[in-house]
């Protein structure tokens, strides 16, 4: 067991009882709080007993660096007032694209400490009113100080890592492939995704432009090929090309906690918080591997712990695929895959949505998109949506649920978290 | 004995010097390259200056095609990639550094394993003045 690992438990029970995202995307016309109360709308609505919005008693809000993006920062008041909250407590947390995991994990302190009975955690981002420049610059400040001045990008960082399996495990680009072309199967099935399109429709349309254009027609034989075709998929730190690559997103999301000798008040079909662990990781210099994240050890050691539970009996997972080699390595780091067997087990198809161990059924963060600050709550809406059984199209088939987990990646892997879910 | 205080700001006026300098804990002897104030190993503060040699071998790497404003300000870009990467020192640590005199338009011709050792880019003049960490085959 790593260090700091042990088998802390709640102090009491706390149960997820609604939960709402917006749609991800790029949005023009709508900011930081329309988002928040597109999110918040979908979560009252999503309660099936109701909830009085005047009964949630504080909440936290993860919101990394609109700051930077929009030149706005206390985000809590303004959550407050958006909501109706207000003048209740409501506090921002940040730990970059972890940090509505981070808003979850104090919420769930507060209700498991007796503090509160009713509380919000969720999570907001408005990033495309940047430049992709300016973009790349303000996720940067999550890199460690030293990546930065290397000329690291948040790319760069996860290309690293890309060789450095490569290197150790005999794989190769075609393998991170696989992965992208899983999220993007998924994809058309998520009606609030930024892209609903799969590998093969984004060829046949780049086919068409060019045929409109009387350019020669590319003619490739699959998905690879096409991915291997610069032209289609341009290098952007390699190995990492543009397709191994979440987009820039606006979204918010949020989740209702209540303590759980409460929670059949608000729904017959609550799901509960069986394990949480959070980790702290140091960047590529000092890290103890460069083929895993150290903070994600940690928190999957606290995760398993609190909850009793072992890997295999997680049945499905979200995890924080920012770059396709992070799917890889978050998927091995949890234990669903022993080390350096990931890449095989995916190109068997076991992580799709058919397979023993599905992955990112939500499509991910490379095709829901990622909004940073509302990632982590936008994954348990995914977990929550899979649990009872209302995923609509993409519902994982032919197996009853009731295990479920979110892996969150803050920075790279200067923080991770662990969170399983159980509907009983 | 060097009387600087253990900081990044030292270590980056060493790089300056052309130095790559570490700390080095005083009571266990375990490395630290950038410095730390306490040791990992044994919690002891007593950390001293060590300069390291500036040998080592390529860990990993990657190329960047769409660079910061600070990398483009050098003429890097999607038409000019440059290399960076982690470094595995003679001593046993790591460092990230980026890698000159390699060809990162060409990201497969790069080995891993590669030998590597220590150079120091001095970039801007004046207040800007700025010394990066850089490795190039040795």
């Amino acid at each position: 067991m790593m260090a700091g690992s042990s088998k802390r438990k709640l102090g009491r029970g706390v149960a997820i009882v609604g939960a709402g995202m917006s749609n991800f995307g790029m949005f023009p016309d709508k900011d930081s709080k329309d988002l928040f109360a597109e999110a918040f709308a979908e979560m009252l609505a999503s309660v099936d007993k109701g909830i009085d919005p005047a009964d949630i008693q504080a909440a936290w809000i993860g919101n990394f660096s609109n700051d930077f993006f929009v030149h706005q920062a206390h985000w809590g008041p303004i959550i407050a007032d958006v909501t109706g909250i207000v003048p209740r407590a409501v506090t921002r947390t940040e730990g970059a694209c972890a940090s509505s995991t981070l808003a979850m994990r104090d919420a769930l302190m507060a209700v498991a400490s007796g503090m509160y009975d009713i509380v919000l955690a969720g999570g907001v981002e408005e990033m495309s009113k940047c430049t992709t420049e300016e973009v790349t610059e303000g996720l940067a400040l999550a890199t460690s100080p030293y990546e930065g001045e290397a000329g690291y990008t948040f790319p760069g960082v996860f290309g690293a890592l890309a060789t450095a399996y490569f290197h150790k495990y005999g794989a190769g680009r075609e393998h991170l492939m696989n992965i992208t072309i899983k999220s993007h199967e998924n994809a058309p099935l998520n009606p609030k995704g930024q892209f609903k399109q799969t590998i093969r429709d984004l060829m046949e349309a780049k086919k068409a432009r060019m045929a409109k254009k009387g350019e020669p027609v590319p003619d490739w034989a699959d998905e690879k090929e096409a991915l291997f075709d610069p032209s289609f998929n341009p290098p952007v730190a390699w190995p990492m090309h543009l397709f191994d690559c979440c987009p820039i997103s606006d979204g918010a999301s949020c989740i209702l906690l209540v303590a759980e000798n409460l929670a059949k008040n608000f729904t017959d079909k609550p799901i509960y918080v069986v394990g949480f662990g959070q980790g702290s990781g140091r960047g590529l210099h000092a890290c103890p591997s460069l083929t895993s994240f150290e903070a994600n050890r940690q928190a999957a050691a606290e995760a398993y712990g609190m909850s009793g539970l072992k890997p295999k009996d997680v049945q499905f997972a979200e995890v924080h695929d920012c770059f396709s080699i992070a799917e890889l390595i978050h998927v091995e780091d949890l234990g669903f895959f022993p080390e350096g067997e990931g890449y095989k087990a995916i190109a068997e198809g076991e992580t799709r949505r058919e397979g023993r161990m599905p992955i990112n059924t939500s499509g991910g963060l490379k095709c829901k998109g990622h909004p940073v600050g509302a990632t982590g709550t936008a994954q348990m809406y995914e977990v929550w949506k899979q649990l009872r059984g209302e995923a609509g199209e993409r519902q994982i088939p032919g197996r009853d649920l009731y295990i479920g987990a979110t892996q969150n990646l803050g920075g790279t892997g200067g923080t991770c978290t662990f969170t399983i879910f159980e509907r009983r | 004995m060097e009387e600087r205080p253990i900081s990044d700001i030292s270590f980056r006026k060493f790089l300056a010097e052309e130095k790559l300098m570490g700390s080095k804990c005083g009571k266990c002897g375990k490395l630290y390259v950038p410095p730390r104030h306490f040791c990992y190993e044994c919690g002891s503060s007593q950390m001293e200056w060590h300069e390291m040699k500036g040998e080592g071998e390529l860990a990993a790497y990657t190329c960047i095609f769409v660079c910061p404003a600070f990398m483009a300000e050098e003429g890097y870009g999607r038409k000019n990639p440059y290399c960076t990467g982690v470094v595995a020192l003679s001593e046993g640590l790591r460092v990230v550094a980026r890698i000159e005199g390699v060809d990162a338009s060409k990201p497969e011709s790069i080995k891993i394993g590669m030998p590597l050792k220590v150079t120091f880019l001095h970039r801007g003049e004046g207040d800007k003045a700025k010394t990066y960490l850089a490795f190039k085959p040795a």
